[in-house]
């Protein structure tokens, strides 16, 4: 009765998906999410948000309150952890201790009956895709932190999945460690063509890994979009906030007519924006749009605003600078280095100009 | 006095630390008398168990006299096969039955759960003495009456007093061991697609087994050498050793009971030392 799903059917549908733990905590709260086939999907939002809670809904080890959860074409409402064509890296990776890494990798083969010598071919082809090839007969203990990822990994896609969950995969890595993991990742997911579903808190991990991101607050999902367009065209000043930095100015807008309004925002005032937000609203620039000049810019297409310079930040390749203006807090400007010796050209204390072109900012609701 | 104080505190020696407590002689002193009383009776008994006097009082000369003539006593060496049948026997049980108690109380959530907690560990605190005549009565008002019985079922009355009150040392045991345990172990073999059988049986297990060897020993040694319980469970002609012991004694205190205690000791000695060994091997791979 029910046909294949068709290729380009998304590979997982969550329809109105619910989680309420003990009488009223939404952990998730009414999300809709589809996924595409082969896609590198993040979950991305801060502690607690419930993006690990979405991920064990997929997985089996929590049961939604509300709403479906179809992975190819199958509602998973009746299907245990142990049948569903997924499969999870966890976050402590969970290598078994008291088995060796050829054991811990072919456990799921050996589980489903297959016969020894292609469980020890396919074993020594997972071990080879996740380099780790010739230490079969190690025990997990004789490993490093990376290497017992790698098994973790080996291990969840040697039953070649549907979709391979991964929990805060990176999490325990060092910095050096995880910047290169996360460009594994990526190749290992191009290579074996199994849709990627990670979660992660670490928004640059999510920016520099996923083809799309969904981030999310308090059970919600807030935006879901390509890494340039979340950091780009965030829709809300939580995701503009969260993703990457940005500078915030409060204040009101009123209709201008042909989708445009009037802002101000302290210390900006009647500035004629592009947008329909009215009221209380929250005006936003990205740091890197931001020039410094000792004299006002002459261009009549820039938002401009006179300050003194509170900090200088030097990192090497860029520099922020924290300009003083009169608002909450002081606008950040990041200037790149971008000539030897010269550095931002700027001291504390000197009075300066912070402007950036009006196709620059955001406006977001409040 | 100043020679005394002189041999045990060298005079060019550094002045003594604050926290160097093992340099001061009070402790010192404190630390010999209680090794010298812990110890002394029973390396006494010991060595008197070699002694060649009848009388057992005054030292004679070295023998194994009396080593060879409890091994000819078959009275004693039955005892000591019955005991030797009890531990085995009650070991496995408890064993069993002390994984099965800490598996559901670990992993499984319901009504009372600290209640059965509590109750299952309540044998290891009710005095002996206690539990010996409850289950004495027990056995008396059930007519349970195992003493006619033909060997080894004679000793089945004992053989369950002796489970009642050693399983809860295993689970104890057991139940510390699961706390360990990382549960993403068994989710990710379950993800891997095992059954909640297979789980138990290749994840958990496995985790439990240092506990389980534990417990055992734990539980044999308990067995082999209970004298209260068993007293009062055990009916005419169902000696164990430390009962058949105590009887001999009750005659007189010869060697011959002096070398049928020392193999007790050493038997009970090497199996906590194994016991132990397991238990520090359990921790160091915790720790690292």
């Amino acid at each position: 009765m029910q046909s294949p799903a068709p290729s380009d059917a998304p590979i997982i549908e969550i329809k109105d998906v619910t989680k309420i733990y003990g009488s009223d905590v939404r952990a998730v709260d009414n999300v809709s999410l589809t996924v595409d086939r082969g896609e590198f999907f993040a979950l991305l939002g801060p502690s607690g948000c419930g993006k690990t809670t979405l991920l064990r809904m997929l997985a089996g080890f929590e049961t939604p309150t509300e709403g479906t959860v179809i992975i190819d074409g199958d509602n998973m409402a009746n299907v245990q952890a142990n049948k569903r064509p997924v499969n999870m890296v966890f976050q402590s990776y969970a290598v078994f201790p008291h088995m060796t890494v050829a054991q811990n990798v072919g456990y799921g083969l050996k589980i489903d009956g297959v016969a020894r010598k292609e469980i020890s071919s396919r074993v020594e082809e997972a071990l080879e895709l996740v380099k780790l090839g010739g230490l079969g007969a190690r025990m997990p203990d004789e490993l490093s932190g990376g290497q017992r990822q790698r098994v973790a990994l080996a291990r969840a896609l040697i039953k070649r999945p549907s979709v391979l969950l991964l929990d805060e995969p990176l999490s325990a890595l060092d910095a050096k460690l995880r910047e290169a993991m996360q460009l594994e990742l990526v190749r290992l997911q191009k290579t074996v063509g199994i849709t990627f579903v990670i979660v992660t808190h670490d928004q640059a991990e999510a920016l520099s890994m996923a083809d799309r991101i969904a981030v999310m607050e308090a059970g919600v999902v807030r935006q879901v979009a390509s890494p340039a367009e979340l950091y780009e065209h965030p829709t809300s000043r939580f995701v503009g906030d969260f993703i990457g930095q940005i500078n915030l100015f409060n204040g009101n807008a009123s209709p201008a007519g042909e989708g445009k309004v009037n802002v101000s925002a302290t210390p900006l005032s009647d500035q004629v924006l592009n947008g329909t937000a009215t009221g209380s609203v929250c005006l936003a620039v990205r740091p890197e749009k931001v020039s410094v000049s000792r004299d006002k810019p002459a261009n009549n297409n820039l938002l401009s605003i006179q300050g003194t310079v509170a900090d200088i930040a030097y990192y090497g390749g860029y520099s922020n600078l924290y300009v003083e203006v009169g608002a909450t807090a002081p606008v950040l400007a990041e200037i790149t280095n971008a000539e030897r010796d010269i550095g931002p050209g700027y001291t504390h204390g000197d009075a300066v100009w912070v402007s950036w072109r009006t196709e620059d900012t955001l406006l977001f609701a409040e | 006095m100043s020679t005394l104080t002189n041999l045990l505190r060298r005079k060019n020696r550094p002045e003594i630390g604050p926290l160097d407590y093992h340099r001061r002689l009070w402790l010192r002193v404190t630390v010999a008398l209680t090794l010298i009383f812990l110890y002394m009776p029973i390396l006494t008994l010991m060595a008197f168990s070699f002694n060649d006097s009848k009388r057992n009082i005054v030292w004679r000369g070295f023998t194994f006299k009396y080593y060879e003539k409890a091994i000819n006593n078959s009275e004693l060496i039955e005892a000591f096969l019955n005991s030797l049948t009890i531990a085995f026997v009650s070991t496995i049980a408890s064993v069993i039955l002390g994984a099965l108690t800490a598996y559901v109380l670990w992993r499984f959530r319901f009504p009372f759960r600290a209640v059965y907690e509590g109750a299952m560990a309540l044998p290891v605190v009710i005095p002996e003495i206690c539990m010996g005549v409850a289950l004495m009565v027990f056995f008396l008002r059930t007519g349970f009456n195992t003493g006619g019985w033909v060997w080894p079922f004679n000793l089945s009355a004992i053989t369950i007093a002796h489970i009642a009150f050693s399983f809860p040392f295993a689970a104890i045991v057991i139940r510390a061991r699961l706390e360990s345990f990382n549960t993403e172990l068994s989710e990710s073999a379950k993800d891997l697609g095992a059954s909640e059988f297979q789980v138990f049986k290749d994840i958990i297990v496995p985790h439990m087994k240092p506990g389980l060897i534990a417990g055992a020993l734990l539980a044999f040694t308990l067995s082999l050498d209970d004298f209260v319980i068993t007293f009062f469970t055990s009916g005419p002609g169902t000696l164990t050793f430390p009962v058949k012991i105590y009887s001999m004694v009750r005659f007189s205190v010869t060697p011959e009971v002096n070398a049928a205690s020392t193999v007790l000791i050493v038997i009970t000695v090497i199996i906590t030392a194994l016991a132990l060994r397991l238990q520090n091997r359990n921790n160091m791979l915790q720790a690292g």
